[in-house]
């Protein structure tokens, strides 16, 4: 039995309709990342499970519960959003207690809550301040505090990090994973439109776009086996190359040929083996290019260098083509230098040229 | 998996509270309306039918007599020529009005916001606090400043009291929305070598104009609903329709020709009314730029 | 060896750069110093002599303001003010803020309902007061109407009524303003993060608390304002007495406003018409000035 269970949803959102019977099941206790730029539908699925919009067709399961028609505060979630939405006027306690108060809680019982999230959040001295006193990421902190209080078995994440700054948002990435291993058993979804966020955060991810999910799969599984163009181009940091080209008939295979150059696809695993002579489109990380003398495909000169400190991101070039190579940054590389790069069959993806999927 | 029945009651569309606020908001709609509609309905009755009674009766033989009654044979005071007099005077004392008192605001707001004049800014602030305080406060020495000028019971001096109690909102209005926009403009105007004035015309007056069509609105209306300055400084041939019309209705003797005075009103309330429903969504943002001080 | 430099004297833009600056803004200087400074400093001063028809330069004390508030239709002018201003504030601000929160429900027709509700905002208060006049005329308005279908012992002559008439003023008044409160408190409500909605149903909140415990104290600032605002027209009341009721019946709806006029026109009393008018004007400072502290003054709380 899954923690949440979205079965055939339509939601139909200002006259819109999104979403064509889409489906996905959340195990119990997994932390899902629903991954995609703006416009691709993440937040409208994260509201529909809240229950903020109405699904037209289609269920939602969340646990043994048939919850399409609950409200969210029967549903069992509990959500944090972007803008941290804090209560203005009222402090952190204030904040914390008052979707309890609601709910008619035993004041003891909110006590002991507000207690505990505040201990697991650090932000106790911070309980009689108002938002307004406090920083960008306290607030953020309060926000998953009045989500932790709920005691729900759901979070709902919907790009919490957005409004931070880079280093705010490397430490609170790591404070929203340390604090999925502690509760162990509450399963986490989360939205972002940042693949970083995503990669490192998820036990699975979905990649989305135009109301679609691309791919769901483990980060491992997104990263070196993507699904289609869309999902290598989106994840991986810099970019995939791609490199368009065809597939020739090389003895009792297949090879990719572009240009004057060939790599044999031995070592390649192909879903469906495609015919020889049709197009296709070569994609390969920086960081699968080999760079260190030997090569199969020599015959580069390094045009651009940027030195990231840990890596060089050097882009390598032999007139027709220009790949992104990332090599160790102990090395010192001038422009200019010649580069024989060395391209590894098991670790590219092809692609069918056209419809982006995976050969 | 087992299509089991969801939790809960079905979200319906229709709740009481949902009737409730329909309820509500139609019943306040009627509220709003009920004026407008007798207005109008009496004033395409005669007047054997309204003394029967029935105000919210339809009128059996519509008739637009008394609108042309009111329009040219209405007496307001000494003269029967209807209150096409007011009319005419109001639109007199309106174009110049808007137009200088709008100048000036905007003129104030450019030098407020981008040049440095010492003392301008307590200026700016008497001004604002000006703009609370009751006409009355500030009228009589006023009257006899304006006699002593010899612009008391003039067009010219109605107009320049206009440009006076208009100057708080106008100048705000502008100085606001000058701050709203990038210095660098004008910076690089000064690069150019423009001078204060050249700058004002050339640059800043062509950037106005979201705020020029609210400015005037809300001069339109303040100006052309306004009684007391009207009455106090134009003068008896400028008279503005507001005092006409006052001077129609409240000041008529023996029987009173009920719908030839809510023809009158009509006649009186169209201009602003023409201006608040082709405005629409400007006449809000006047009102949220007035309102919204500092 | 160091030598003390001395700073340099701040450098004075040459007069000449911001002589157009200073000549644009001579209109406001004369504005404010002749009318807005002068003007009501001489109204002061003339309430404290004993000009009648025109004005005369003496000084009685404190005389006029002795006679002002043994006056009879003064008297009454300052209590109809005052049950005027609270009825026509507090009707306003809640039938405002009730058709802004309602209209916030996602209705539908929204727009059209907006520009009824304000609309009247628009016309003059003239205007407001004839047709009001009108309607509520005792014998062809509501009244007769009501006794006509069938409630024969309904009376609403309040017009006409020396201890209600000031109430059809309220009625008329907050017909005129109540659109506006709406539409300023309206694109308050819309201020509201939408994301404060989301959370507060996730933690399960009826609507109405949330308007209650959440968002009006967000709209605080704006309510002050509008309160302000609506303090300060209460107070120049004049246009809708003279069009609706010309203080009557009798003095019953006098108005400190039109007591002024009149004694400055017809009744050539200049030294008690500005009696009047510096009470005004203390009465408008009276509620400016905690306002303006507390918007401008030195404990302004920096928000983070």
């Amino acid at each position: 039995m899954s923690a949440v269970s979205v079965r055939e949803v339509t939601v139909a959102f200002e006259s819109v309709r999104v979403f064509d019977g889409l489906s996905i099941d959340v195990e119990q206790g997994e932390f899902l990342v629903l991954l995609g730029p703006s416009g691709c539908g993440k937040s409208t699925l994260l509201n529909a499970i809240a229950g903020l919009l109405e699904i037209e067709t289609g269920q939602i399961w969340i646990g043994e519960r048939n919850v399409s028609w609950e409200e969210p505060k029967d549903r069992g979630i509990a959500m944090v959003f972007q803008s941290y939405a804090l209560y203005p006027r009222m402090n952190v306690r204030g904040n914390l207690s008052f979707g309890l108060k609601m709910a008619k809680t035993p004041k003891a019982e909110i006590e002991r809550r507000v207690a505990h999230a505040a201990a697991i959040l650090q932000i106790e001295h911070l309980l009689d301040r108002r938002p307004d006193q406090l920083s960008g990421g306290q607030r953020q902190r309060v926000a998953i505090g009045r989500a932790l209080v709920r005691d729900a078995a759901v979070f709902l994440f919907d790009e919490p990090l957005s409004n931070l700054d880079a280093q705010l948002r490397n430490e609170l990435r790591v404070e929203i994973k340390r604090l999925h291993q502690r509760l162990g058993s509450t399963t986490m979804i989360y939205v972002t439109h940042d693949q970083i966020e995503a990669l490192t955060l998820a036990d699975r991810i979905a990649v989305m776009k135009d109301q679609l999910i691309q791919q769901l799969g483990t980060p491992a599984e997104i990263y070196h086996r993507p699904v289609n163009l869309f999902v290598a181009g989106f994840v991986g940091s810099p970019r995939m190359n791609f490199i368009e080209g065809r597939l020739e008939q090389a003895g009792n295979g297949l090879a990719f040929a572009v240009g004057d150059r060939r790599l044999p696809l031995d070592g390649y695993e192909f879903g469906v083996r495609p015919e020889a002579g049709r197009p296709a489109t070569l994609g390969v990380r920086p960081e699968h290019l080999a760079a260190n003398g030997i090569g199969n495909w020599p015959g580069f000169t390094a045009e651009i260098v940027e030195p990231t400190g840990a890596d060089n991101l050097v882009l390598c070039t032999d007139g027709a083509l220009s790949l992104e190579v990332r090599m160790p940054g102990e090395r010192t590389i001038t422009p200019g230098t010649p580069i024989a790069l060395g391209v590894d069959a098991h670790r590219v993806s092809l692609f069918a040229t056209g419809s982006g999927e995976r050969l | 998996m087992t299509a089991a029945a969801p939790a809960g009651r079905r979200p319906k569309h229709v709740t009481w509270g949902r009737v409730g606020v329909y309820a509500f908001l139609i019943c306040s709609a009627a509220f709003f309306l009920l004026p407008l509609w007798i207005m109008l309905l009496t004033s395409v009755k005669t007047m054997d039918e309204i003394r029967l009674g029935n105000i919210l009766a339809l009128p059996t033989d519509p008739t637009f007599q008394p609108w042309i009654a009111a329009w040219s044979q209405a007496c307001t005071g000494l003269a029967c020529d209807g209150i096409q007099v007011g009319f005419w005077n109001s639109v007199r004392i309106l174009i110049p009005s808007v137009i200088l008192s709008i100048l000036v605001g905007a003129l104030n707001g450019y030098a407020l916001c981008f040049w440095r004049v010492r003392g301008a800014d307590l200026l700016f602030a008497i001004l604002l606090i000006g703009a609370f305080i009751p006409y009355q406060v500030f009228l009589y020495p006023l009257v006899r400043l304006f006699s002593v000028l010899g612009i008391y019971n003039s067009l010219a001096g109605i107009v320049v009291v206009h440009i006076i109690f208009g100057m708080p909102i106008m100048t705000l209005l502008f100085r606001n929305f000058y701050s709203s926009l990038p210095r660098e403009l004008f910076n690089a105007a000064r690069i150019d070598g423009g001078g204060f004035f050249t700058i004002f015309t050339r640059v800043m007056l062509p950037m106005s104009t979201p705020m020029l069509i609210v400015a005037t609105i809300l001069q339109v209306t303040g100006i052309w609903n306004d009684f007391i300055l009207g009455l106090t400084f134009a003068g008896r041939e400028n008279l503005p329709m507001t005092v006409q019309l006052n001077n129609i209705v409240n000041s008529a003797q023996g029987e009173r020709a009920y719908n030839v005075d809510m023809a009158a009103t009509m006649l009186t309330a169209l201009v602003p009314l023409v201006v608040y429903f082709v405005s629409g969504r400007w006449f809000v943002r006047g009102i949220a730029a007035g309102a919204v001080k500092g | 060896m160091a030598i003390a430099i001395p700073l340099p004297a701040r450098r004075r833009r040459p007069i000449t750069r911001r002589l157009p600056a200073m000549l644009a803004l001579l209109p406001a200087a004369f504005a404010v110093i002749v009318v807005y400074l002068g003007c009501m400093l001489w109204t002061v001063r003339l309430s404290f002599t004993s000009s009648r028809m025109l004005p005369t330069m003496d000084f009685v004390g404190f005389d006029q303001y002795a006679r002002l508030f043994s006056n009879a239709r003064f008297l009454i002018s300052v209590q109809n003010l005052v049950v005027f201003g609270a009825l026509f504030l507090i009707g306003c601000l809640v039938l405002g803020f009730l058709l802004a929160a309602f209209i916030d429900q996602r209705v539908r027709a929204e727009g059209t309902l907006r520009t009824i509700y304000l609309y009247p905002h628009a016309m003059s208060f003239i205007v407001t007061g004839l047709v009001w006049q009108w309607f509520l005329n005792p014998t062809l308005g509501l009244q007769k109407l009501v006794q006509d279908a069938g409630w024969q012992t309904f009376t609403f002559d309040w017009l006409v009524n020396r201890e209600m008439v000031v109430y059809t003023l309220v009625i008329a008044g907050i017909w005129q303003s109540a659109g506006l409160i709406m539409a300023i408190l309206l694109a308050g409500l819309r201020g509201v993060d939408e994301d404060l909605w989301k959370a507060a149903r996730v933690d399960g909140i009826p609507t109405w608390r949330v308007y209650y415990s959440i968002v009006l104290p967000i709209l605080r600032p704006m309510l002050i304002t509008a309160t302000v605002l609506l303090a300060i027209a209460v107070v120049k009341v004049y246009d809708l007495v003279v069009a609706m009721t010309n203080g009557g019946p009798g003095i019953a709806s006098e108005m400190p406003a039109k007591f002024v006029m009149d004694h400055l026109f017809e009744r050539s009393n200049v030294g008690l018409a500005t009696a009047c008018a510096t009470f005004m004007l203390v009465t408008v400072i009276a509620v400016l000035a905690p306002w303006l502290y507390t918007q401008y003054g030195p404990s302004r709380r920096r928000t983070a």
